[in-house]
């Protein structure tokens, strides 16, 4: 009886990130304001 | 014919202020980067998650100014999201989650260290019961025997307090149990938790 090679393919499954997550992040961009003052650079979330 | 805009291109766009570049960014490299975070954590959620705390750094590296890897982008990404994984794995071993599931519960096998109210009642009332009993023995063996088993003294420290040798105490402490013993089984006395 032949045999077959195959092997599962289960471990290169491809994944995306979900586009709420991706819309967190852009959501995050835009209100992330940095600031830089003397020689410092001050982050703050304008949410 | 759609014209493939560069990463460094992107990211100086973004570091400028547009935020469509970032998008841009994001979608060009979200199979990749999400594909490698799963192989190694193999849960969807956790992949999320650490997704987008990579995505969060990236973010404010670059609009700090503090990115200077040109041409290299993804690896860049990659490095991050490994150390994420790295540390989410790290804390893992330190708090390790356990799943329940239909077939094997944890909860069946863990329990918290509190009593349940009963046994907690129960406890409560052997000791008040062998307070009692302590209180019907003689006075050197009570001492003793209150110092080592409630102030949790060593014999020596309870020798140097009752001016008496080592070897006195241990007999004591001895004789303090044997006669509590004694009393418990003539008196029928049953002390269980």
């Amino acid at each position: 009886m032949e045999k077959i090679y195959t092997k599962a393919q289960d471990k290169c499954k491809l994944v995306k990130a979900k586009p709420e997550t991706i819309q967190f992040l852009l959501s995050y961009s835009k209100s992330l304001k940095i600031t830089k003052t003397k020689g410092m650079t001050f982050e703050s979330n304008m949410n | 014919m759609e014209v493939k805009i560069d990463d460094p291109v992107l990211i100086s766009r973004y570091i400028n202020g547009d935020e469509r570049a970032l998008e841009a960014l994001i979608e060009r490299h979200n199979q990749r980067i999400s594909s490698f975070i799963y192989s190694k954590v193999n849960d969807r959620g956790i992949t999320e998650d650490i997704f987008q705390d990579t995505f969060i750094k990236v973010i404010r590296t670059l609009r700090r100014g503090a990115y200077n890897e040109e041409g290299k982008f993804l690896p860049w990404v990659m490095r991050i999201a490994h150390n994420l994984i790295i540390d989410h794995f790290r804390k893992n071993r330190r708090m390790p989650m356990y799943k329940g599931g239909d077939v094997f519960n944890i909860f069946s096998v863990m329990g918290d260290e509190k009593l349940n109210i009963e046994s907690q009642i129960i406890k409560d009332q052997i000791d008040c019961d062998l307070t009692g009993l302590i209180e019907e023995l003689p006075k050197d063996q009570r001492e003793v025997l209150i110092m080592r088993i409630y102030k949790d003294m060593s014999f020596k420290e309870i020798s140097e307090n009752t001016g008496v040798s080592i070897n006195t105490a241990l007999g004591r402490m001895r004789y303090a149990l044997i006669n509590l013993r004694k009393i418990i089984n003539e008196n029928n006395i049953v002390l269980t938790n």
